[in-house]
C-alpha cells in the first residue's frame, strides 16, 4: 500500500471566509486607525513645537470636513479595540483570589470603570 | 418512504486520485442520530471502502474530528437534526495533509506534543521515601481545565495559523504544556520554554480565539497561550536583568 | 528552536494596547468632535504649559508612543495573516514607520 498524503492549501482569502475570521480581521485593522490617529497626534505635537500659528492652523484642520470625518471613522474603530481589548483581557489575566476565581465579567467590568475615570480626568484636563 | 438527508463527503484514494472529489450519499434522517451514525450506515449500506475514524461515540476519545459545513466537529457530537433540510457537506479537518478519505495524517502533531515535555519535570528529585506529592484542591483548580484536552485536533482545524505556518507547535500542545506550566508539583517551564517560548510556539499566536471556541471540552487554549505569553514574557525581562539568575 | 525574544517587541505592544483602549477614544473625542464642536478649544497656551512640564511630557509621549508601537506591530502580524508576508520588508515599514512617529514625538516634545 502506498501513501501519498494530499496537501490542501489555503487561500489568500481565507479570513473571508467565516464570519469569525471576518470580525477577527476588523479586530485586528483597527489598530490601522488607531497608528493613524497616533500619526495626526504627532503632527500635532509638531505643530505646537513650531508655535502659535502653526497650532492654530493644526487644530483649523482638525476641524475640517475631511478632519472630523476621518477622526469619526478612527473613533469607531478605537472604540471596537477597546471593546475587544477588554473582553479578551480575563482569558490573558485570570485573577484568583483566595481560591476563588474573579468571574470575567468584573474584571471587564472593572476596565470600563478605570476607561470612564481616565475619560473623565481628561476631559477635564482638556478644559471641559 | 421514510425521511432522508444527503451528504457531500470528500473523498480521496491516494492509489487512484490525484486529487479529493466529492461523493453524495441519502441516509436515513433519525431524530436521534449524529453524523457518526450517518457515516457507519454508509460504510454498512452504501459503500464500504469510505474510510474514517471514530472510537468512543461519545466525545471523550478525540478520533473523530472532521469539518462539517466546514467548521471543525466531532461527528460523534454533531446532530443530524441541526442540518435537516440541508446538505452536509463533510470533509477531512483543515490544516492536516489527508491519508485516505476523511483521516488526515497527524504525525506533525505527535511531534509537536512530544517537544513540549508533556510531563511532571519536578523541581527536586525526591525518593519514594519522602513520600507523595501533596496538593490543595486550590491548587488542582489552577490547571485543571487544561487537563481536559482530548487531542482531537479541531483546534488546529480552526486556527488560521496553524494553517498559515506548518511549524506552529498549536494550540492543544501549547494548552497542554501551560497544564505543567500551572501545576504545583512542577518545576518544567524553564526546560519547556525553548519550544513553548520559541518562534514557533506561542509566539506565532495573533489570539483569533477560533481554538478555544470549537474546543468540545471548554479547554481554553487561546487563554492558555496569552498567559504563557505574559509568563514568558517576565522570565524575559528576568532574564535581561540578571541573566540566568531564575533559573 | 530556540527562546524567542519577541517579548522585546510584544510588551509595548500590550501596553500599548491597553493605553489605546483606555486613552484614545476619548482623546479623540476631544479633537474629533468636541473642538470641531468648539466645545473645547485647547488654546496653544494651555496645551504648550501642559508640555513644559516635564510629566505633561511623559504623559503625552506615553499616549502618543504606546498606541503607535502597538499599531506597527500588530499590522506587521497582520500583513502576515493577509498573505503580504513577514520578511524584513514589512518589518522595516512597520516598525520603523513607528518608529519615525516615537522620534518626532520625542523631539517635538523635548523641544518644548
Amino acid at each position: 500500500m502506498s501513501r501519498r498524503p494530499y496537501v490542501r492549501r489555503v487561500p489568500r482569502s481565507w479570513w473571508l471566509h467565516k464570519p469569525r475570521y471576518v470580525l477577527y480581521m476588523i479586530r485586528e485593522l483597527t489598530s490601522l486607525f488607531v497608528g493613524l490617529y497616533c500619526a495626526l497626534l504627532v503632527v500635532g505635537l509638531v505643530r505646537l513645537a513650531q508655535g502659535q500659528a502653526a497650532w492654530d492652523g493644526f487644530l483649523a484642520a482638525l476641524s475640517s470636513p475631511l478632519g472630523v470625518a476621518f477622526q469619526l471613522v478612527c473613533l469607531v474603530f478605537a472604540i471596537y479595540h477597546s471593546v475587544t481589548w477588554f473582553a479578551l483581557t480575563p482569558k490573558a489575566m485570570p485573577l484568583v483570589i483566595k481560591d476563588q476565581p474573579v468571574p470575567g465579567i468584573v474584571i471587564v467590568g472593572a476596565h470600563y470603570v478605570v476607561w470612564a475615570a481616565v475619560s473623565i480626568v481628561v476631559l477635564i484636563g482638556a478644559g471641559i | 418512504m421514510s425521511e432522508t438527508i444527503a451528504l457531500e463527503v470528500l473523498r480521496y484514494d491516494p492509489e487512484t486520485d490525484n486529487e479529493p472529489y466529492c461523493q453524495s450519499y441519502t441516509v436515513p434522517y433519525k431524530e436521534e442520530w449524529v453524523l457518526l451514525d450517518a457515516l457507519n450506515y454508509i460504510k454498512d449500506n452504501l459503500d464500504a471502502t469510505l474510510s474514517y475514524r471514530w472510537s468512543c461515540r461519545m466525545a471523550v476519545c478525540g478520533s473523530c474530528g472532521m469539518m462539517i459545513n466546514n467548521e471543525p466537529k466531532l461527528s460523534c457530537h454533531t446532530f443530524l437534526r441541526d442540518y435537516r433540510g440541508g446538505v452536509i457537506r463533510v470533509e477531512p479537518l483543515d490544516h492536516f495533509p489527508i491519508e485516505r478519505d476523511l483521516v488526515i495524517v497527524m504525525d506533525s502533531f505527535m511531534d509537536k506534543l512530544s517537544s513540549v515535555k508533556p510531563y511532571l519535570i519536578p523541581k527536586q528529585e525526591k525518593p519514594l521515601s519522602a513520600g507523595e506529592y501533596l496538593q490543595s484542591p486550590g491548587e488542582l483548580n489552577v490547571f485543571h481545565q487544561y487537563t481536559q484536552c482530548i487531542n482531537c485536533l479541531l483546534c488546529y482545524a480552526a486556527c488560521p495559523q496553524c494553517g498559515l505556518s506548518g511549524d506552529f507547535v498549536g494550540p492543544a500542545a501549547l494548552a497542554l504544556a501551560h497544564r505543567y506550566n500551572l501545576d504545583s508539583r512542577d518545576g518544567g517551564k524553564d526546560a519547556r520554554a525553548e519550544v513553548v517560548a520559541s518562534n514557533e510556539g506561542i509566539w506565532e499566536c495573533t489570539f483569533v480565539g477560533a481554538c478555544s471556541q470549537v474546543c468540545p471540552k471548554q479547554v481554553d487554549p487561546a487563554a492558555a497561550i496569552q498567559q504563557t505569553k505574559i509568563s514568558a514574557s517576565v522570565d524575559w525581562l528576568k532574564d535581561l536583568l540578571r541573566p540566568g539568575a531564575h533559573r | 528552536m530556540a527562546r524567542s525574544n519577541k517579548p522585546m517587541l510584544w510588551l509595548p505592544f500590550a501596553g500599548g494596547g491597553l493605553v489605546a483602549a483606555l486613552v484614545t477614544p476619548v482623546l479623540i473625542l476631544i479633537t474629533g468632535v468636541l473642538v470641531p464642536l468648539g466645545v473645547l478649544h485647547l488654546r496653544y497656551e494651555t496645551i504648550a504649559a501642559f508640555t513644559h512640564n516635564p510629566i505633561g511630557k511623559v504623559v503625552l509621549f506615553g499616549a502618543v508612543a504606546l498606541p503607535a508601537w502597538h499599531a506597527a506591530h500588530r499590522l506587521r502580524m497582520t500583513a502576515h495573516d493577509l498573505g503580504l508576508g513577514g520578511g524584513i520588508a514589512i518589518k522595516g515599514a512597520c516598525y520603523g514607520m513607528a518608529g519615525l512617529l516615537i522620534l518626532a514625538a520625542a523631539g517635538a516634545l523635548i523641544k518644548m
